[in-house]
């Protein structure tokens, strides 16, 4: 299978003042496409700086990363954004749900806004993808009428929607009870079966990492194990 | 951009409340300037036509360095008859100017037996004086408009003598060769004074004016001029000075002066002082708008920062955020100026058939007739979406320039 996230000696350090703080020290990972791959660690190990890498929300201060075969470092602001558009999609702890817009609206934002996409064309995503998730007879709500599940299930398909090849999701289970976090890895298990794409997440949650193909556990901005996960 | 459209909407829609109150505060800004406008702008061409319409005229001739002297009346700097016969083509060659009257101003003795005053006098044919000025008649208080051998006299003279309608009156005034002559004259009737040059005139018939000044000819001091509409104004003045300089002295110098009512009435600068009254309002409307804008939108970024975050990390180019902003800094301008425009107007006709009525100078009750131009109010509307676009423009390009992280983390 390609690689589709390919990291090497990677490292991140931020300026606290005057002093530097290392948040990843020489991360080395390669993921190939269309795996289920998990980053363990406790709060502050380095998961959401590594995704924000990956996601090119941040550049790296040494090392090289290869996202989907660009180098996002060499991207201007506009083209990295152009980059996340086009390749990349986010689920996020919070949900991150825009409370103005309907569920049908919030999984069409990314059609309107980043990929411009046709109205029937538009119609024919959405209502697949929220029928994927379950959530087609909630269209018209707004997301203050949902639960946590169900407003994570949006952000699974709102990421879905613009065909990327890489799915990010941090915490994404962080704020839902125990049943609701299986329900949505499990989701987005099976839209990776569906659809081919690259899932990557973090998580504190030793009871659902267990799901992943890969699991990386990080600590201390330090990759300190690789495991692949056969499942029967 | 429809979509930018719809979102923009529904995100003035979150905050109703706060909505609905920078809307308000830009149309109270609107209508508070439409009706000043609208007020200012009736006053200001109230005062003009009673200043024109009652003694001035739209335009005035003269020879060369009469206005300079005017406190003096010189009977030495005139236009003769020849001159006049060629203003006369000049003046009917031009299709602005509705009518023109000659009048022949002098400086002289009132006396009515007993008592004697100084006065000034204007020499006018009635006839076309009732056109140039056609509040002359409306100034008079008692008795009517003179005719030949006839006198309309100032309230102030007929006050401080005692003088009635009816009753008979000597002028006595030097000609210009220096010699003393006095002509009786009938009171016809008392006119109201106004301020301003030749607002205490009295007025006789053009005729007794050449007979008690001893003229062999007519020579007159002044010609005022009415115009069709007084939007002509500078454009006349124009045509008849550069006909007008065509004749000149034997040094080769012009021979006669022309004037606007503006450069004649020192009620020009208070209608200034009006102009700039209103442009000051504008300039306050500007800021209200401003500040408003300006204050909604920066509370709206710092609000949504986490939500721009998600934006951007989603892949929402920088331009598409910040258009986004500027679109609602635009709807608030525009609603604000189109609500405030469409109540400003109403306003305006509610005081118009209210007959609102105001006292200027001697005159009550004068009835004032606020209006306001499409253009204007087109162009209020304009400026105060165009302000308020402005004042987006910051808090928009922040909210394009954001970190995406660094908002992911906001809230």
């Amino acid at each position: 299978m390609e690689t589709v996230i390919d990291l090497k000696h990677v490292s991140k350090t931020y300026k606290l003042g005057e002093v530097d703080v290392p948040a990843l020290k020489d991360i080395n990972v390669e993921i190939e496409e269309g795996t289920f791959v998990s980053f363990i660690g406790p709060s502050g190990s380095g998961k959401t700086t590594l995704l924000n890498l990956i996601g090119a929300l941040d550049t790296a201060s040494g090392g090289t990363l290869m996202i989907a075969g660009s180098d996002p470092a060499v991207l201007k602001n506009r083209e990295r954004a152009k980059f996340r558009g086009e390749n990349i999609g986010f689920i996020f702890q919070d949900f991150n749900l825009i409370s103005v817009l309907t569920v049908y609206e919030n999984v069409e934002y990314p059609l309107l806004m980043v990929k411009e996409t046709p109205k029937i064309k538009r119609k024919e995503i959405v209502e697949s993808l929220l029928k994927k998730v379950d959530m087609l007879e909630h269209k018209d709500k707004y997301p203050s009428q949902l639960s946590g599940g169900q407003k994570q299930r949006i952000a699974v398909a709102r990421a879905l929607t613009t065909s990327p090849r890489i799915v990010l999701a941090d915490e994404p289970t962080a704020n839902l009870d125990h049943d609701t976090a299986f329900m949505v890895i499990n989701l987005m298990k099976k839209m990776r079966d569906e659809s081919g794409v690259t899932f990557v997440f973090s998580t504190h949650d030793t009871k659902i990492v267990g799901e992943a193909d890969v699991i990386h556990t990080i600590e201390d901005g330090v990759i300190q194990k690789s495991e692949k996960v056969t499942h029967g | 951009m429809g979509n930018l459209i719809k979102i923009a909407f529904r995100n003035l829609s979150r905050q109703r409340r706060r909505t609905l109150l920078t809307v308000a505060i830009i149309s109270v800004g609107v209508i508070a300037v439409l009706l000043f406008s609208a007020l200012s702008g009736a006053f200001k061409n109230m005062m003009i036509g009673q200043i024109t319409d009652s003694m001035l005229g739209h335009l005035q001739i003269h020879t060369k360095g009469y206005v300079s002297s005017l406190d003096n009346l010189p009977l030495n700097k005139v236009i003769s008859e020849k001159q006049m016969k060629r203003i006369d083509e000049i003046l009917k060659g031009i299709p602005q100017v509705e009518a023109y009257s000659k009048r022949i101003l002098m400086g002289g003795m009132l006396s009515n037996y007993l008592e004697t005053t100084n006065v000034k006098i204007a020499g006018i044919n009635p006839n076309d004086e009732a056109i140039v000025t056609p509040l002359l008649t409306s100034r008079i208080k008692e008795g009517k408009m003179l005719e030949k051998g006839e006198i309309l006299l100032p309230e102030l003279v007929t006050k401080g003598m005692g003088l009635k309608v009816g009753q008979d009156i000597v002028l006595i005034v030097n000609n210009a060769d220096g010699s003393v002559n006095g002509q009786n004259l009938k009171i016809s009737g008392i006119i109201e004074s106004v301020v301003g040059p030749t607002g205490k005139y009295g007025y006789i018939h053009i005729d007794d004016a050449k007979t008690v000044l001893r003229m062999s000819e007519p020579q007159y001091s002044e010609i005022a001029l009415r115009l069709k509409t007084i939007g002509s104004l500078e454009k006349v003045f124009g045509i008849i000075s550069q006909k007008l300089s065509t004749m000149k002295n034997k040094q080769d110098m012009p021979l006669f002066e022309v004037h606007t009512w503006e450069k004649l009435s020192p009620f020009y600068n208070i209608a200034q002082m009006i102009d700039l009254m209103a442009l000051f309002i504008n300039v306050l409307l500007i800021a209200i708008v401003l500040i408003s804008i300006l204050n909604v939108m920066i509370m709206a970024v710092y609000e949504r920062m986490k939500e721009i975050g998600t934006l951007a990390a989603i892949g929402t180019l920088p331009d598409k955020i910040r258009t986004m902003f500027l679109l609602e800094g635009l709807f608030l301008g525009f609603f604000g100026s189109a609500v405030g425009s469409i109540i400003g107007v109403f306003v305006i006709i509610i005081v118009k058939f209210s007959h609102f009525t105001i006292a200027f100078g001697r005159n009550e009750n004068i009835l004032l007739d606020p209006s306001i131009p499409f253009k204007q109010m087109l162009f209020i509307t304009a400026i105060s979406t165009v302000v308020a676009v402005i004042a987006s423009l910051q808090p928009a390009i922040k909210a394009s320039r954001m970190n995406p992280i660094e908002s992911l983390r906001h809230g």
